[in-house]
């Protein structure tokens, strides 16, 4: 079987401006990469392995009788292809990584190490638990740190990513509410929240509805106010919020709240800026997610996985998911599945304990805890306050370098926290953030969050965190303030931006309109292939 | 601090730029009674990296890794050997730190990588398209549910009692909340799956039928009358599977009929790590795309016609669609499918099927030799790499005395179903390439004595 019947052959020759292409369309270190699908691994295996003893198969009549496309390459191949691949993609250790409410900050090496070590990254979910104490003892540590860090009550470690946190918490909420005999409908959410708020919302059966926000870019409490009822079952706060502020009524928010019998969730995803400065319990939140893949550093990895452990207050700590652990006035960490809940709540909880049940099949992102709790041990108390520190005076930094030639709608009302709004305000007609974001790749820097928050127009959110050095900044800034210069002036080039990108800017109404989310080998006879596996001719 | 590189000239001199005389300016919108002065209560101080090791390290000393024992644990995770060049390859910075490629032009090593993976989880599965990863099994086997829902408009949904309890659990969790009905059961030791009671119980009201590929007992039935029941009443057909490695040898639920396909691609690049991040697996006809969730590459061509991926159909998503999106997914896990796509293309369809038949001819071998331990009885006909014995004591015990031997022999029943006393004799032993002659010995020796 040949897999590579799609005709792929080399790009042809690019023109750029001033050189005259190349055979390959390689341009030195850019390199172009085929898919595994357009080279002949057919028959090519990268593994060796050791011959199967011959036995009766007990398959139940069920084997493969059709081949099944996969291509393999042999290891020098293999290496080579992810090697390629990877040059044409921008990470944090190439360079500043603004994406706002991203916290994209340096991930430390000794994390990775940590992770790899065989007792943490070779041990089964459904090990005796005299076989992983280690493991349970790492968890219950990082929980009660989360705990200390946050001031709450409890915390639910299994939630495997943010969104997945916030539904944790909003299950606990509905718990709650159930268990008080109290069915409500509504979540309110402001219209500055992230997507996944009112995704959440709905994907466990709740109704939204949208709170406004004011000029100053905060919550409106007089709306919100009047809007609380019976029906409301939680308000949905990111704070500090996605325009890089923090809602100074973050308490007298909670207190209407809890008045009027519902919940307050805040959308941890901008902890960094207020870690070891303030600590949510204190100001009446009653469930948070912490996106260990943002403040504690763990790696974004092209997408995920995360992990988003759940902080939650006195009045819903019983009803978080299981599995758990905790620790037994003994000193022994006890990990309490659905069998022990029941008998584990009664010694020690008073029977308080009413788990909504399990979110993930096993414990969590194990893998994102041990290098959390590496970070944290690293930092230590007095690190982590730095770290908010630092990641607040950079985003200020840029802000107040940045003011004369973006606008900042909401720099008038003083210092942001740890990432600098922008809007499009200013532009020559015709020039928007978009080619703002796509010069800023050029200069060699990823752009920053475009297009939110929603609430202003042509959304600009720069998160610089405090990995950064002062130099880094400087040459952002400079970077930033030229093109903003050339989009006030109207330069017709930044339309053509980003040139010297592996990629001009890509067509994505094509992608969306004619959908091809797998490769498909073309029938053996089209060896003239049209269409877009053979793009790249001109 | 070594992660921080701000000294403390530039502090001031950044200050001044901001105009603020102080740090604690900065913060000025935190109420002053909720700001903290002082180090954080309970945390210890910065630590230097050698005092941080040796902290994970006796940590990680008192756990017994996979690899120091004979081990025979599956039941949705599985032990296999990971060549070296994968580990390397996702640590490289520019996949390890990079982001959800929203900004394509510089994030093409991720979006080929994803169109990889997703082309490489459609041909394993035997259907058209597949995402570009879920957080892992368990949940994508819930928004398999959510989506049939959406498709066929109807919220009843019936579970096989082989599905993996811990998925049930995931789903009952869900369902409480979300209005559907799950019709649930609790496997037999038997050789028979629950294939034909299914099939019996579909009716116009079911939206899907849900049935794990091999089963949670390692149990392998044909999936096509199920797939043609369901059909026949409007129905979907969701498969899940936990060990994607069987599908090297066995036919495909896609090939059978199934609607959708989710499963855990763990056992594929992707190390144990006490149960996570793994990687799910969600595939299905193209026919449905625009009703799936989570994130999807697509291909596409740039200004200069040259071709390039970027993600598509965001509008299912929750950062265009909000509350009305397929899904909440954001972060999913795309590095655990860089691993799973780098291990897929090193095997490569002779690979991943010689890695398939060592499996289960290994499991073939384990299983005989088990079987004719007196007292032990397999109840399996049919299995991959995993089978489920049924012992003449309990088996939660046995686990526990086998440890004592410093042999991880099976997860035994009694854990995943502890109130069933119909089960409470049974383990389910997962035998893969890692497993040697002397380890088979070990559990042989071990079983011997506690079934004595």
């Amino acid at each position: 079987m040949t897999i590579n019947q799609s005709g792929w052959k080399p790009a042809a020759p690019v023109q750029g401006p001033g050189d005259t292409g190349t055979i390959t369309g390689n341009r030195a270190l850019m390199l172009e990469e085929p898919l595994i699908f357009e080279l002949d691994g057919a028959d090519t295996t990268g593994v060796d392995l050791a011959p199967a003893p011959k036995v009766a198969s007990r398959l139940g009549g069920l084997e493969r009788s059709e081949a099944i496309g996969l291509p393999g390459l042999s290891e020098p191949e293999t290496v080579r292809h992810y090697t390629r691949l990877s040059r044409q993609n921008y990470g944090i250790d190439l360079g500043l990584f603004p994406l706002g409410s991203c916290t994209m900050k340096h991930n430390p090496r000794l994390n990775e190490k940590m992770a790899r070590l065989p007792g943490f990254a070779d041990i089964h979910p459904l090990q005796p638990r005299e076989t992983v104490a280690g493991a349970l003892e790492l968890i219950n540590q990082l929980a009660f740190w989360l705990i200390d860090l946050t001031g709450m009550h409890g915390v639910a470690m299994s939630p495997k990513a943010g969104a997945h946190g916030e539904l944790c918490g909003l299950l606990c909420i509905r718990a709650a509410l159930e268990a008080r005999g109290d069915a409500r409908e509504v979540v309110l959410v402001p219209e500055s929240a992230h997507g996944t708020n009112p995704a959440t919302a709905a994907f466990c059966g709740y109704r939204v509805e949208n709170i406004p926000a004011t000029s100053a870019g905060r919550v409106d409490l007089e709306a919100l106010k009047a809007r609380l009822g019976p029906d409301v079952a939680a308000v949905m706060i990111t704070n500090p919020n996605t325009c890089g502020l923090f809602e100074p009524e973050m308490k007298a928010i909670s207190d209407a709240v809890h008045a009027a019998g519902g919940f307050v969730y805040c959308d941890g995803a901008n902890f960094n800026a207020i870690v070891g400065k303030v600590r949510p319990g204190d100001l009446g939140v009653d469930a948070m997610h912490i996106n260990l893949h943002k403040t504690f550093s763990t790696p974004h990895g092209g997408g995920g996985p995360g992990s988003g452990p759940v902080v939650l207050s006195e009045a819903l700590s019983p009803f978080a998911p299981l599995p758990y652990t905790a620790k037994t006035a003994d000193g022994v960490v006890h990990l309490v599945e659905e069998e022990q809940a029941e008998a584990f709540s009664q010694e020690h909880f008073g029977g308080a304990m009413q788990s909504f049940g399990r979110m993930t099949a096993f414990h969590g992102q194990m893998g994102m805890f041990t290098r959390a709790l590496t970070y944290i041990l690293s930092h230590g108390a007095d690190g982590l306050k730095q770290v908010a520190e630092d990641a607040v005076l950079n985003a200020n930094y840029v802000l107040r370098s940045l003011e004369d030639v973006l606008d900042a709608p909401f720099a008038h009302s003083g210092p942001c926290m740890h990432e600098a709004l922008f809007s499009d305000k200013g532009f020559a007609d015709g020039f928007s953030t978009l080619d703002l974001a796509k010069a800023l790749i050029d200069e060699g820097f990823h752009p920053m969050t475009m297009y939110f928050p929603l609430v202003v127009h042509g959304a600009m959110l720069v998160e610089p965190t405090e990995t950064e050095s002062k130099a880094a900044l400087d040459q952002f800034i400079a970077a930033l303030r030229h093109v903003a210069e050339r989009a006030r002036a109207g330069d017709e080039a930044l339309k053509s931006a980003p040139i010297y990108a592996p990629r001009r800017r890509l067509d994505e109404t094509l992608a969306a309109r004619k959908p091809v989310v797998a490769f498909r080998t073309p029938a053996p006879d089209a060896n003239k292939v049209s269409g877009l596996n053979e793009a790249g001719g001109q | 601090m070594r992660y921080l590189p701000l000294t403390d000239a530039d502090r001031r001199q950044m200050l001044d730029v901001v105009g603020a005389g102080s740090i604690d300016e900065l913060f000025r919108d935190v109420p002053e009674a909720a700001r903290l002065f002082g180090p954080i209560q309970g945390l210890p101080m910065h630590a230097p990296e050698m005092a941080v090791e040796r902290h994970l390290s006796a940590l990680a000393a008192k756990n017994v890794p996979a690899g120091s024992v004979p081990f025979f644990l599956g039941c949705g995770a599985y032990k296999h050997h990971v060549p070296a060049s994968v580990d390397h390859l996702i640590q490289r910075g520019e996949f390890l730190t990079a982001y959800t490629p929203y900004q394509p032009e510089i994030a093409q090593g991720t979006l080929q990588v994803l169109f990889e993976f997703q082309t490489q989880v459609a041909r394993l599965t035997g259907c058209e398209v597949a995402n570009a990863s879920m957080y892992d099994g368990s949940t994508a086997c819930w928004e398999a549910i959510g989506m049939a829902r959406r498709i066929t408009r109807r919220k009843r949904t019936l579970i096989s009692s082989g599905l993996h309890p811990h998925y049930v659990a995931v789903c009952n969790t869900m369902a409480r909340f979300t209005g559907d009905t799950l019709v649930t059961g609790t496997p037999e030791l038997a050789a028979e799956t629950d294939i034909e009671q299914l099939i019996g119980q579909i009716d116009g009201e079911t939206s899907a039928v849900v049935v794990q590929y091999p089963d949670i007992l390692g149990r392998i039935a044909d999936l096509t009358p199920l797939a043609e029941a369901a059909h026949a009443k409007g129905a979907l057909l969701i498969a899940v599977v936990t060990e994607p490695v069987a599908l090297g040898l066995i036919k495909p639920p896609g090939e059978m009929g199934a609607d959708i396909v989710v499963g855990e691609g763990q056992s594929i690049g992707v190390g144990l790590q006490f149960g996570g991040p793994y990687v799910g697996l969600f595939a299905c006809r193209e026919k449905h795309i625009r009703q799936m969730p989570g994130r999807l590459a697509g291909e596409t061509i740039d200004a200069e016609g040259k071709r390039g991926f970027v993600l598509t159909l965001s509008t299912r998503e929750q950062h265009i669609r909000r509350e009305k999106a397929t899904s909440n997914i954001c972060t999913n896990s795309g590095l655990c499918a860089l691993a799973f796509s780098i291990h897929l293309t090193l095997l490569g369809e002779k690979g991943l099927r010689q890695l398939a038949e060592l499996n289960h001819a290994r499991a073939v071998q384990v299983a005989e030799r088990l079987a004719a331990i007196p007292g032990v009885n397999l109840v399996n006909d049919s299995f991959f790499n995993e089978f489920t014995i049924e012992l003449p004591v309990e088996a939660r015990p046995a686990v526990h005395r086998m440890v004592e031997q410093n042999v991880l022999g099976g997860v035994s029943l009694g854990r995943l179903y502890p109130g069933s006393a119909a089960l409470a004799n049974g383990l389910v032993v997962a035998v893969t390439e890692m497993v040697t002659d002397e380890d088979i010995d070990a559990l042989e020796g071990a079983l011997k004595e506690v079934v004595a």
